[in-house]
């Protein structure tokens, strides 16, 4: 990594050290002098708190693995044991708990802003694709430490998180039986799942120094989404960005240290305090807020895929495919399309309404062979959960658009806007009983999120015209500061 | 290397085999070290072991319903009255979702023995104690999704694909069975 010219330190100690490894001089190259974009706003303080925040977890889990006992008959008594016995363990834990939300806030804060100001797009996709894969990662991780307390409400997502790779055609018993190492949620999944929380976020953090390697191979990106031209448009990251994350972050965890002392239990649920019994399911279960909106995409899909859906869907498909490729006439496109895409929703329609079962039994619209399921509404639901997070892996190439920052884009950003929007009433719609009235807005909600990646996003990137790009990050500065003067 | 070791050959040579060979057992010998891992992680033979229950039903009166643990897992008994099974056998098999006759699902009329977990995302169903939500269909209700079973432990209404699962068991004696 360290190639290139080195650097010379007066002090003859770092000096020696540098010349035989030269940790000294990466660090002034990639964190001292380090030429970044002079126009950062504060999103860009996210990434540096969602690696802090990493940090923050290890540490803490590493102290809680130290009173922990991945045991089924002592996990329950074993965090009890830490909240009221080990000196501190209180504020350890609740450090632990409070700040897998607080990760998952920069980090969902984070996604965001690369959404926002296109930092997916060319040459960042690597980047991009690295950081979904740390999302995934965290979302295992988080997954697997809520089990740990072996609660009422742990050992129960467990049970239904696991329990949907049954949804598998063939394999799905089998596979779930592998990750349970019995016949139900029991000791060897408690066992196993410890093992992997300790280690997945040493995998974490593994990826993000290869997503901060690749970061500093092509330099961030800023708010207008324009190169960097030219010294002009760049200052050291040191002083200037270390001042300015160190602030931003001095902010964020005062709202998680005070979230963690004065609100400690905030976003816990009663069923946490209960221990498990795989003989009574609690009556409502909810994951943790982090995933409510891929819940509420997995409950959205009631229906199976007949017939009637699969074709719908085959249709809609068939008329998109010539946006995803290269060479197009849009306008004929559209001409061409609008017809298509209408039969193939009309089909789509016919064959939900065929699965839509109706309060008093039956369903709503009786077809022929309707009855016969190639992937039924469980499977369904699982393939969307994954597909709504997979989708994001995809981005750079469903985003086509030369322009990055949606400061030039009106039409994408209140598309964004409207999917952030959406994402919030799916989350909202995650924590509720389901109703047909709530169902019915989260399969309109879940059309919408994937209508965004797969339909928005390829026919803005053709369609929109953006407004006129400043000349350079430099001009762009210098001509807000005259008119803020 | 002089020039004379080379011997280029024209298509296919032996490097191209040697190298496919190498290949194919180095994939055969990363699968076979790494099946005793994954294996590791299927049940214990201890776990398998604990794999059969023997029930006394002497004590459950008819309209009564107990459950029993087998495999970590409960197993809903209920001893159903005439009118349950009667519900059960009435019910038009072709328009169910996971068609079964009532027949198919019991030895004896009378008990019906299911694995209590709902065939959604694996939750337990309620309708066993008196009082609890029985659904639509006088039988099991799951809290989770909403999925409702008639008295046949038969999927009728919800997310649920399947029926309830029978596991395998026998009568030893009249009033006593076997699970597993």
């Amino acid at each position: 990594m360290a190639s290139g010219p080195r650097a010379e330190f007066s002090n003859p100690v770092v000096n020696w050290i540098d010349e035989r490894l030269p940790v000294f001089t990466l660090v002034k190259r990639e964190y001292g002098v380090f030429p970044t974009p002079k126009n950062f706003n504060y999103f860009w303080n996210f990434g540096a708190i969602a690696m802090v925040m990493l940090v923050t977890m290890i540490l803490t889990g590493i102290f809680l693995a130290m009173n922990y006992a991945p045991n089924a008959t002592l996990a329950f008594g074993s965090v009890e044991h830490i909240m009221r016995d080990v000196n501190w363990g209180w504020m350890i834990r609740y450090l632990h708990m409070n700040g897998a939300s607080f990760f998952f806030l920069a980090v969902y804060i984070h996604i965001f802003r690369g959404m926002y100001y296109g930092s997916y797009k060319k040459p960042r996709e690597l980047l991009w694709i690295l950081g979904v894969l740390i999302y995934l990662l965290m979302m295992a991780t988080a997954f697997m430490g809520y089990t740990l307390p072996w609660s009422q409400m742990g050992g129960w997502a467990a049970t239904v998180i696991t329990n949907l790779f049954s949804a598998i055609p063939l394999v799905g018993n089998a596979l779930v039986s592998l990750l349970w190492g019995g016949f139900s949620v029991d000791n060897p999944t408690l066992n196993r799942f410890f093992a992997l929380h300790y280690l997945l976020p040493f995998v974490i953090f593994g990826v993000v120094f290869v997503h901060v390697w690749a970061l500093h191979v092509s330099g961030s990106n800023n708010p207008l989404g324009i190169d960097v031209k030219g010294p002009q448009d760049t200052v050291p990251f040191h002083p200037y960005y270390t001042m300015k994350d160190t602030f931003g972050l001095c902010v964020f965890l005062m709202v998680y240290v005070a979230v963690s002392f004065f609100a400690p239990n905030m976003l816990a649920h009663p069923d946490h305090f209960v221990e498990f019994d795989p003989m009574k399911t609690p009556p409502h279960i909810v994951p943790e807020w982090y995933f409510l909106p891929f819940y509420a995409i997995l409950r959205s899909i009631t229906f199976g895929v007949n017939a009637y859906v699969g074709a719908g869907l085959a249709v809609l498909a068939a008329a998109m495919i010539p946006l995803y490729c290269r060479k197009l006439d849009l306008d004929a496109w559209l001409g061409r399309m609008i017809g298509i895409a209408a039969a193939g929703g009309a089909i789509f329609m016919l064959g939900y309404l065929s699965q839509y079962e109706k309060s008093s039994g039956g369903h709503m619209l009786s077809l022929p062979l309707a009855e016969i399921v190639a992937v039924n509404a469980k499977f369904g639901g699982v393939l969307a959960m994954f597909g709504a997070v997979a989708i994001l892996f995809v981005l750079p190439w469903l985003d086509t658009h030369p322009v990055r920052s949606a400061r030039f884009r009106p039409a994408f950003r209140a598309a964004l806007l409207l999917l952030v929007v959406d994402f919030f009433v799916l989350g909202y719609l995650g924590a509720q009983v389901p109703t047909n009235m709530l169902t019915i807005i989260g399969q309109l909600c879940t059309a919408y999120y994937f209508g965004f990646f797969l339909v928005i996003l390829p026919f803005l990137s053709r369609k929109e015209v953006a407004l006129p790009l400043p000349a350079s990050i430099n001009d762009a500065v210098m001509q807000q500061n005259v008119r803020g003067a | 290397m002089s020039a004379d070791t080379i011997h280029p050959e024209p298509g296919e040579t032996r490097r191209d085999f040697l190298y496919l060979t190498a290949a194919a057992m180095g994939v055969v010998g990363t699968g076979v070290t790494l099946w005793p891992f994954i294996d590791s992680m299927n049940p214990a033979a201890d776990t398998l072991a604990l794999s059969t229950v023997e029930v006394d039903l002497a004590p459950v009166e008819v309209g009564q319903a107990i459950t029993v643990t087998w495999r970590g897992k409960p197993v809903f008994i209920r001893h159903r009255t005439a009118e349950e099974i009667d519900a059960a056998d009435k019910v038009e098999v072709a328009a169910l979702r996971d068609p079964e006759t009532d027949a198919m699902r019991v030895k004896k009329a009378e008990w019906l023995v299911m694995i209590g977990i709902c065939t959604h995302l694996g939750c337990v169903p309620l309708g066993q104690k008196k009082g609890e939500n029985k659904g639509e269909f006088g039988g099991w209700f799951c809290p989770c999704h909403g999925s409702q079973y008639d008295t046949s432990g038969r999927i009728r209404k919800g997310p649920a694909p399947k029926n309830l699962e029978v596991p395998k068991y026998e009568f030893l004696s009249d009033t006593h069975i076997r699970i597993g």
